[in-house]
Formats: C-alpha cells, sequence, structure tokens
C-alpha cells in the first residue's frame, strides 16, 4: 500500500468527524500546554534569578594567597608582577594584588596630628597595600582626587586613597587642599576617594598605599589576594589558569573562589519550579491519551462495516491497525501544535508581563507536538488492534 | 460441473468442500459442494435463509475457509494460501457487491470508487495518477457519470449500488461477487442494477450473484439452488 493512501484514509477518516475530532485533541492539548508553560516559565524565571547576580558574582574571582611560612628563605608565593601575566590571560577584564596582614588590619589613624587632651582624634582602620589596578578590579570609582598610579609606586610616594567609609570617619570630604593622614608615626597626603565599591567592601574602610610605600614603611611586603574580573562566561576558565600564571608550579597552594557553575545554578532553580507543574502536565497527558483511546475505540466500534469493507477490498489486518493507528496519532499531533502554540503564547505572555526575557528551549518547541504524536500513538495501540482482530466476515454483517 | 478441458477459462473451482462450524450440535453449512463458472457466466445461488447461502459466499469471496474439499479461484489453489496471501488475492481478482452497498458515507462517489485500488498492488501503467481517470470511467461503465464529486447520501438505492459495482469494477476483477445486490432496492432501481448485470455480462464479465429473490436469479445463465448446504443445478 502506498504509504500516500494509508495517510489519505487516516486523515479522510480524522476529518469525517471534525467536532469529535476536535474534541479529542483537548486533553492533548492541556497536557502539552502545560508542559510548555512549565517548563517555558522555569526556564524564563530561572535566566531570570541567575541575571541578576550574573553581572556580579559570575564574572568575579579571587585567589588567596597564603602567607609564607615564617623563617623560609624562599620570595614570596605571588610577586607584584604577578597580575600582568593574569592581565594576559583570555577574559580578563582587570585584576589587582592586596597585601594586608593581621597587624595592619587594625591601626590608628587620625586626621591631624595636634593632640588634644580628652579627645579621641583617632580611628581604628585597616591598611591595605593595592597595585594601582584597584578601583577598576572592585568596580568601584574615584569620589574625589585621584587614585595612585606607576609613578607614585616607584617613585615610593607617601600618598594613600582613602575608602568612603574611612574617609567619613576621618571627616575628609575634599583633597584639593591635600589633607595628610597620620598612623604609625608615619604622615601620608590623600590624593584621593574610592567609593562605591562593589567587591572586597571592606576596603571602603581602608586605608590604601601604593605597595612600594607600605614595604618600606609597613613592613607590607607580600601579595595576600588578587581580585580578577573576567568577562561573562569566562570565570571558570581563568579561575583554573589565574594560579598558574600566578605561581607557576606551586598553584596549588593558591585558594581560588570562582562563581558556581551558572547553568547548575539554573537547573537548581527549574528543578524547584517544575516538579509540581510537570506532574500536573503528565497527568493531563495521561488523561488526554484515554480521551484518544476511548474515542477511537467508539471510532472503531462505529466503523465495524468500513473495516470488513476495507478487508473485503483487499486491506491487511495490519493495514487496517495502521489506519486507525495514524488516525490517532494524527489526533495527537494536533493536540500536540495547538497546545505548543498555546503554551508558547502564555509563555511570551507572561514574560511581557513580568518584563523578562522569555527563554524557550528550540528542543521543547519542536519536540513537543511529536510528545503529542507520541501519546496519540499509545492512545492508538488497543483500539488498532481491536480493529485489526476483527474477521471480516462479522464486520461486514454491521452496516456501512 | 466438473472441470472441462478448458480449464484456463475456469474461474471459480470448488470440489468436495465442506464447511463445519464447531457448534453443538456442529452446523454442517456445506456438503460436499462441487462448483465451476467459467470465465464470462452469469451464475445465481439461491436458496432460503440458512440454506448455508452466505457460508458459499464467504467461502467464494475468501473471507471464510472451507473444512474440507479444495477451491480454485482463477487457477490459484486457496486452500492452502495463508491469511495474507488469501487477503491480497480477495483485493485483486474479487469485486464486492453487498447489500447494504458498504459506501463510505464521508467520502464522494469518486473516493469510494478509488478506494479499491487503494490496497492492492499497484499493476504495470496504472499508476496513482490516474487512478481519479480509472474512476470517473468506471462509474461512466455503470451509467454514473454524471454523479462524479456526490456525496453518498445524495444518491438513490440504485444509484448507491451502481457506485458500489464502480467500486468493485476498477480493479478488473476476475469475478463479480453479489450478496443480494437488490435486497435493500425497490422494482425500479432493481431493475436498472439487473440491467447493468446483463450489460456487465454481455462485456465479459464474470458474475456470481446469490440471491432468494427468484426473478433477480432468472436473469443469470446458470442457476444453482442450495438447500441445506447442498447444491443443485436447476434447468430451464
Amino acid at each position: 500500500m502506498d504509504p500516500r493512501d494509508l495517510w489519505t484514509e487516516a486523515l479522510a477518516g480524522v476529518m469525517a468527524r471534525p467536532v469529535r475530532s476536535a474534541l479529542t485533541t483537548l486533553g492533548t492539548v492541556l497536557g502539552i500546554t502545560t508542559l510548555v508553560i512549565t517548563i517555558g516559565v522555569a526556564s524564563t524565571a530561572g535566566n531570570q534569578i541567575v541575571g541578576r547576580f550574573d553581572a556580579l558574582t559570575a564574572t568575579s574571582v579571587t585567589v588567596t594567597v597564603p602567607s609564607a611560612p615564617a623563617g623560609s628563605d624562599d620570595g614570596p608565593l605571588v610577586d607584584w608582577s604577578g597580575t600582568d601575566a593574569v592581565r594576559r590571560l583570555a577574559g580578563v577584564e582587570s585584576v589587582a594584588a592586596l597585601a594586608d596582614s593581621t597587624v595592619t588590619n587594625s591601626v590608628q589613624v587620625r586626621a591631624n596630628d595636634v593632640k588634644a587632651p580628652g579627645d579621641v582624634s583617632g580611628q581604628t582602620l585597616a591598611v591595605v597595600a593595592a597595585s594601582a589596578d584597584l578601583p577598576a578590579a572592585v568596580r568601584g570609582t574615584m569620589t574625589a582626587g585621584r587614585f595612585y598610579d606607576s609613578g607614585d609606586i616607584t617613585g615610593h610616594t607617601q600618598v594613600a586613597v582613602l575608602g568612603d567609609q574611612a574617609a567619613r570617619l576621618l571627616g575628609i570630604k575634599r583633597v584639593q587642599d591635600s589633607p595628610a593622614i597620620f598612623f604609625q608615626g608615619q604622615s601620608y597626603t590623600v590624593i584621593g576617594i574610592l567609593g562605591g565599591i562593589r567587591r572586597e567592601q571592606r576596603l571602603s574602610t581602608a586605608v590604601i598605599v601604593p605597595p612600594t610605600t607600605a614595604a618600606d614603611r609597613l613592613g607590607l611586603r607580600d601579595v595576600t589576594r588578587v581580585l580578577i574580573n573576567t568577562a561573562m562566561g569566562a570565570a571558570r576558565q581563568v579561575a583554573h589558569q589565574a594560579p598558574i600564571a600566578l605561581a607557576p608550579g606551586q598553584e596549588k597552594a593558591l585558594t581560588v573562589a570562582a562563581p558556581e557553575d551558572l547553568s547548575r545554578a539554573r537547573d537548581g532553580v527549574q528543578s524547584d519550579v517544575n516538579g509540581l507543574f510537570l506532574v500536573l502536565g503528565l497527568v493531563s497527558l495521561v488523561v488526554g491519551a484515554i480521551g484518544i483511546a476511548n474515542v477511537t475505540l467508539v471510532t472503531v466500534m462505529e466503523r465495524v462495516g468500513e473495516i470488513g469493507l476495507r478487508r473485503a477490498l483487499g486491506a491487511s489486518r495490519r493495514q487496517v491497525a495502521g489506519q486507525f493507528l495514524l488516525e490517532s496519532t494524527t489526533i495527537g499531533l494536533l493536540g500536540g501544535i495547538v497546545g505548543t502554540a498555546l503554551g508558547t503564547t502564555v509563555v511570551v505572555c507572561v514574560a511581557v508581563f513580568r518584563e523578562w526575557t522569555p527563554v524557550l528551549d528550540t528542543n521543547l518547541a519542536l519536540g513537543a507536538p511529536f510528545a503529542g504524536a507520541l501519546v496519540g500513538l499509545l492512545a492508538g495501540l488497543y483500539p488498532s488492534l481491536r480493529a485489526a482482530r476483527m474477521e471480516p466476515v462479522d464486520a461486514l454483517r454491521a452496516p456501512s | 460441473m466438473t472441470p472441462g478441458p478448458s480449464s484456463a477459462a475456469v474461474v471459480i473451482e470448488l470440489t468436495d468442500v465442506e464447511r463445519t462450524f464447531d457448534t453443538r450440535p456442529p452446523v454442517h453449512a456445506l456438503r460436499g459442494v462441487n462448483l465451476a463458472v467459467r470465465r464470462g457466466e452469469h451464475l445465481s445461488i439461491v436458496g432460503p435463509s440458512g440454506s448455508g447461502k452466505s457460508t458459499l459466499l464467504n467461502t467464494l469471496g475468501l473471507l471464510d475457509r472451507p473444512t474440507a474439499g479444495t477451491y480454485r479461484l482463477d487457477g490459484v489453489e486457496t486452500t492452502g494460501l495463508g491469511d495474507l496471501e488469501r487477503t491480497a488475492l480477495r483485493g485483486s481478482r474479487i469485486g464486492f457487491v453487498f447489500q447494504s452497498f458498504h459506501l463510505l458515507p464521508y467520502r464522494t462517489v469518486d473516493e469510494n470508487v478509488m478506494l479499491a485500488e487503494a490496497y492492492r498492488r499497484p499493476r504495470p501503467g496504472l499508476g496513482r495518477g490516474a487512478r481519479l481517470t480509472r474512476a470517473r470511467e468506471a462509474l461512466d461503465r455503470v451509467g454514473l457519470g454524471h454523479r462524479s464529486g456526490f456525496r453518498p447520501d445524495r444518491l438513490s438505492g440504485g444509484e448507491r449500488q451502481r457506485v458500489a459495482i464502480a467500486r468493485a469494477l476498477i480493479s478488473d476483477p476476475a469475478l463479480l461477487l453479489c450478496d443480494e445486490p437488490t435486497g435493500n432496492l425497490d422494482t425500479e432501481n432493481t431493475l436498472s442494477v439487473l440491467e447493468l448485470f446483463d450489460d456487465l455480462c454481455a462485456q465479459g464479465m464474470t458474475l456470481v450473484v446469490i440471491t432468494h429473490d427468484e426473478s433477480v436469479s432468472r436473469r443469470a445463465g446458470q442457476r444453482v439452488r442450495i438447500t441445506d448446504g447442498s447444491l443443485t443445478l436447476e434447468t430451464e
């Protein structure tokens, strides 16, 4: 039998009772719609949630350098120039090295040298050394003045940049008149205030000095942290490469903090949302399948005479079964197509309403109709077998 | 009634056919039936209900298997064939005409006629593309060319039966097997169908008509009476 003939017969069978066929698809339509909405809304929402912490968290890599064991004569694990090697890695947007120590984490800092009796003029602040790229690395901005540059570093100048909170505590608002601060018996000229810090926020209450100056005057020599910002999606690769660039051969000694795998975070969100609705969709599909099976069975019983005629005209049992199977599969496919269209529309509407970007897997949009067809195929199995098992002699006795 | 020397021209050849239904007590629907129908013959089988008419028709139409004996259709021994081969043979050699027409109500008469070609192996030179043309020709042959495109429910009983005959004719069967073809028709329509039978006979078609109607039976060239599963040849 020509497949086109089989298709013509099945389609004619479906279209013979268009209203019944349309109603029969309803169960599948509901099931597929629910599934598409569930998966579509979940992936849209999941993408939205991930998008919120993408920008900062997903691109931040922090390398922590352990302090060299006391008494070892090896040089420091990570050199200040190590950031240059990291900067050359693909996907790195900015990088800065920091040095601090337990001693310099709480230092009495005063904004003037006058000691008035009974007046507590000092503040306990952290003093850190940092490379000149720090503002970019912490995604901060200079709210006043400038950050020190490579000239200040090579010149070992006695300058300092204040975190915005530190500046407020010390009562310094402007840097035009070159205010000075004093700690550990030394004076430093404040040349800028760093605000809007989004990484290493403890730096907002810190005094930041050039690494050369810190090494000379405070004994802060060794890099303790390296802050790296990467391009979107490059974080995991950079997290793997940065320690090797910083301390070749000793990369295992470094601790790297990298963002979690985003796809896993997204999956986590989705599985929470999905579970219940997925079950709901599957239940509707089963109900849809039962509906198709039921109606196809009724149709088979109504068309006993027709089955007898087809057998008399030379149709084999397999061809009779094939026709009814194709009819139920067609009904399932129609339900799947309508369901996918409805579901996609709802997902887009929800996304528009919540001002989200609708995210729908192409595989889902293309595969859902076939899921409907599969439902129809499974539902048609039993009725088709019933049709095929009929004896033509008995079937022909029924009116056509 | 025995196979003659020109057995190639014999379309139907039943030899000692028995059909027994395993009920309690067993029903002997056919007993020692011998029958030969030559090409172009018009045979009628008459008998009251319960005489075994339907069983004989089902046997001839390859819808039922004899319990014993042999049945050669168009030179092919059928009793040893499997279900699939019998189905294929049925589709290609036998055209059925039923009392209740068995037209699909939701298809046009052309589609109903074309249906007969859907299940048989394509014949050389008779492609799928020209099927509609052949269906129209078959409708013309039964005098219904003007009803092309109609649905069966808009036709009279006689016209419906003629559509069914056109459906049987389109696949050039060796045998037209008619089961009470006029049972659902009034006198006028009966007459038109019987005239069509005469025409087909004149064109060389082999016709086997099973009926309980004596007037229908009388139109046939050969008449066989069936009583309690046994055949007797009726002479004029």
